[in-house]
């Protein structure tokens, strides 16, 4: 029933075939190029993903005049950084700090800063957070393993229009004199999202 | 509309339960890239825009909704699309091959070469208006209570609440009207509610909500 049992399944082969027949009607027509479909899906699974928002952070937490602009002007200063495009035209960059935690859903459908993080997750997508991150978002979090001080406020950004948002973390201790490049491994697509913390130093790091 | 999409606030949902962030594929077998990539490719022949994209989805039965997989409901709104628009017939759907008697179609589908610069050109809609806006950062507003069978982007649980306006973010393209093919611009703010405000009084009310919000979904309070 639910869309997390769905996208852990082997598709139904109705489902399968029915999207082969859509796609051959389409090409038939001459409404879809094929090698188009495939450039579409490698510049998502191969091209843009997190890693860009990842520069932005690790950016943002190395240089404070980088840091006051992508605060004051979003669109602007990740887009000076080569980010640009489909799903990121208008941007909004939200900082956490030890007393302010933020947190992104789309309540209405799947917003999400494509060109900072790639495509969303299934759980982005999905009914259980889009219905409690704006109701709930402590419990969301909890559900993340995430826990917050009872003195921080929750900031929750429902995208219900074509502005995009991404969340800053915190820069975690022990980073001093860091490089940018060593701070990159740090800033987790979840934590720009807002439903973690970014990963601490010695932490097991994602490849 | 009051569909199955509108989920803020919904109770009975179930766990969250994500997938680890570092074993998550970006899509779930290729079925999902085939339609991800054909909503895509077909949005751009500029048949529809995103709004009336985002509406086909939502026009489904409320339980079809919420019991189709992310990229189900994608296929759905597609093939409503293709039909209602003219560019496929529901025979041809049906089939799953042209009509023969059907002639070339006019349109020129989105080349694999142009993919990068129409993907980097996106899609903004900011506009210029002549109205001034009527809202300023600060000030005290109640969004208004209204329940149109078209597309909006007013959420359920924000209606006839009150919120203080924190920015506004210049005039955009107002969903309400492009979901019907009109192209208008209406200002926008982004507007703060307490959880209290949206959900009365209980533990844990120590957060805020924030939902970007046009003018016509604003009175002054």
């Amino acid at each position: 029933m639910t869309e997390h049992s769905h996208d852990h399944t082997e598709p139904p082969s109705d489902l399968v075939l029915k999207v082969k027949a859509l796609e051959s009607l389409l090409v038939e027509k001459g409404l879809v190029d094929p090698a188009a479909l495939d450039a579409l899906i490698d510049t998502y699974e191969n091209k843009v993903g997190p890693r860009n928002g990842a520069e932005v952070v690790a950016r943002a937490w190395s240089d404070p005049e980088y840091r006051v602009w992508l605060l004051e002007d979003a669109t602007a200063a990740i887009a000076s950084m080569g980010f640009v495009g489909r799903q990121g035209e208008h941007m909004t960059a939200v900082e956490n700090t030890a007393q302010v935690h933020n947190l992104v859903v789309c309540t209405l459908c799947s917003c999400y800063p494509w060109t900072v993080l790639g495509l969303p997750p299934v759980w982005y997508k999905s009914a259980p957070y889009r219905s409690r991150a704006v109701s709930d978002p402590r419990g969301v979090l909890a559900e993340f393993g995430t826990e917050l001080a009872d003195s921080v406020e929750i900031q929750v950004w429902d995208s219900t229009s074509e502005m995009r948002y991404m969340v800053v973390p915190e820069r975690p201790a022990g980073t001093d004199g860091w490089l940018i490049d060593e701070l990159i491994p740090l800033v987790s697509r979840n934590a720009m999202i807002g439903v973690e913390k970014a990963r601490t130093p010695g932490s097991s790091v994602d490849p | 509309m009051n569909g199955g999409h509108d989920l803020g606030g919904m109770h009975g949902l179930g766990p969250i339960a994500p997938e680890a962030e570092k074993d998550e594929p970006v899509f779930h077998g290729t079925w999902e890239k085939r339609v991800f990539a054909m909503t895509m490719a077909t949005g751009f022949l500029r048949t529809w825009n995103l709004d009336e994209s985002r509406h086909a989805r939502e026009r489904q039965h409320p339980a079809d909704y919420m019991r189709n997989s992310y990229y189900e409901n994608w296929l759905r709104g597609l093939e409503m699309l293709l039909v209602e628009k003219g560019l496929v017939t529901a025979e041809e759907l049906e089939r799953g091959a042209a009509d023969p008697s059907a002639g070339a179609s006019a349109v020129v589908p989105l080349q694999a070469g142009d993919v990068e610069t129409t993907l980097l050109k996106g899609g903004p809609t900011d506009m210029e208006i002549d109205q001034h806006p009527r809202f300023h950062p600060g000030d005290k507003v109640r969004v208004v209570n209204i329940n149109p069978t078209g597309h909006t982007r007013l959420p359920r649980y924000a209606r006839g609440k009150q919120g203080v306006v924190r920015n506004h973010c210049g005039a955009h393209v107002f969903p309400d009207r492009r979901a019907l093919g009109s192209r208008e611009g209406e200002h926008l703010y982004s507007v703060c509610f307490s959880a209290t405000e949206l959900w009365g009084e209980r533990l844990n009310s120590d957060f805020k909500v924030h939902i970007d919000l046009w003018e016509p979904y604003l009175a002054a309070e």
